[in-house]
């Protein structure tokens, strides 16, 4: 039995049918999607966790060549010799549409035309090891910055994984079945319905036959006793 | 043109303000936070990717979650001065989770 109460006319029953076609084919994109998005994913997924390594043991090294620099310069002199960074970052942002996913693609500018021009103090005051450390920095910094992109559409992409996914299974599970459901609902009564109204007719037909058959009989009677 | 922040503690950030990205050093998770909340502000958007030392980030999820359907600002945990925490793979795991349904790193 259909869950809600549908009327079982033939209007409906194209509805249905309707809705049932666009169901298969909503549902039948959506699972494309779905299996595109995720083969991105898993790739997206693989070059997340590769970068995030290398990453973490490149800021681990940067940090211990900045934490023996601290041990050899003093603080003071460490701290004046980075407090006025001469380069300076910007980020342009744009989209990119990853199967109706807009994942972010950074665009990053230095103030200064070198790139390695990252050293904001003379090197007559601090430690080599001052320049190590940054040099190290700089070197990972470029892999943060993908990092950034690639994490960001990581969760950008799950998120909407989970979205069709949940779409898939409501069409899958809920929507098809349901009009498939109805469909034969109706399909049943109105044959039913074509069925009795036939038998009605038979019934209806039968009964006028014999009728008139009586009549005729009766007249025929009637005939015989007058010409007696 | 959109900037780059880095909140942690001193000696983390300090590497990457001679970098030029803006660096704010923290002492403690309260001021994590306060620092975490002018910077992901709706009215300004400035930020366009904010690295967060993992143990700070530890304290502030809830806030960072907030942030993790929405296209900007990104939000990437690194590891502080003293290791990675492994928080930023548990981040993967969870992304991976999400999508597929079960965990299947």
């Amino acid at each position: 039995m259909p869950k809600s109460t549908i009327t079982p006319t033939r209007m409906v029953l194209n509805q249905q049918k309707a809705r049932l076609k666009t169901a298969t084919r909503g549902h039948k994109l959506l699972k494309d999607k779905r299996d595109e998005l995720m083969r991105q994913f898993m790739e997206v997924v693989r070059r997340n966790r590769e970068l995030r390594t290398k990453v973490e043991e490149g800021l681990t090294e940067a940090f211990s060549a900045l934490g023996v620099a601290s041990a050899i310069m003093s603080p003071d002199m460490l701290e004046q010799a980075i407090l006025c960074p001469r380069q300076s970052v910007e980020l342009g942002i744009s989209f990119k549409n990853v199967m109706s996913v807009n994942v972010p693609v950074y665009d990053f500018k230095t103030k200064t035309a070198d790139a390695g021009d990252i050293y904001p103090y003379g090197f007559a005051q601090t430690s080599g090891e001052l320049d190590d450390a940054l040099g190290k920095l700089s070197a990972v910094f470029a892999d943060m910055l993908e990092l950034a992109e690639v994490e960001k559409s990581m969760q950008l992409m799950a998120q909407e994984i989970e979205k069709t996914r949940r779409r898939v299974n409501a069409l899958e599970f809920v929507m098809i079945p349901e009009c498939q459901e109805n469909i034969r609902y109706i399909s049943m009564k109105l044959e039913e319905n074509d069925r009795s109204s036939k038998v009605r007719l038979m019934k209806v037909k039968d009964m006028i036959l014999k009728e008139s058959l009586e009549e005729k009989q009766a007249e025929r009677a009637a005939r015989a006793t007058r010409s007696k | 043109m959109l900037k780059i922040g880095v909140i942690g503690g001193r000696e983390t950030v300090m590497g990457f303000k001679a970098l030029g990205l803006d660096a704010f050093p923290v002492t403690d998770v309260a001021h994590a936070r306060e620092v975490f909340g002018n910077l992901t502000r709706a009215e300004e958007q400035e930020y366009a990717i904010i690295y967060i030392e993992e143990g700070y980030a530890q304290a502030l999820s809830a806030e960072i979650d907030k942030f993790k359907d929405s296209p900007t600002p990104a939000i990437i945990l690194i590891p502080g001065r003293d290791g990675s925490l492994g928080l930023g793979q548990s981040a993967l795991k969870a992304a991976v989770e999400r999508a597929v349904g079960s965990d299947i790193l």
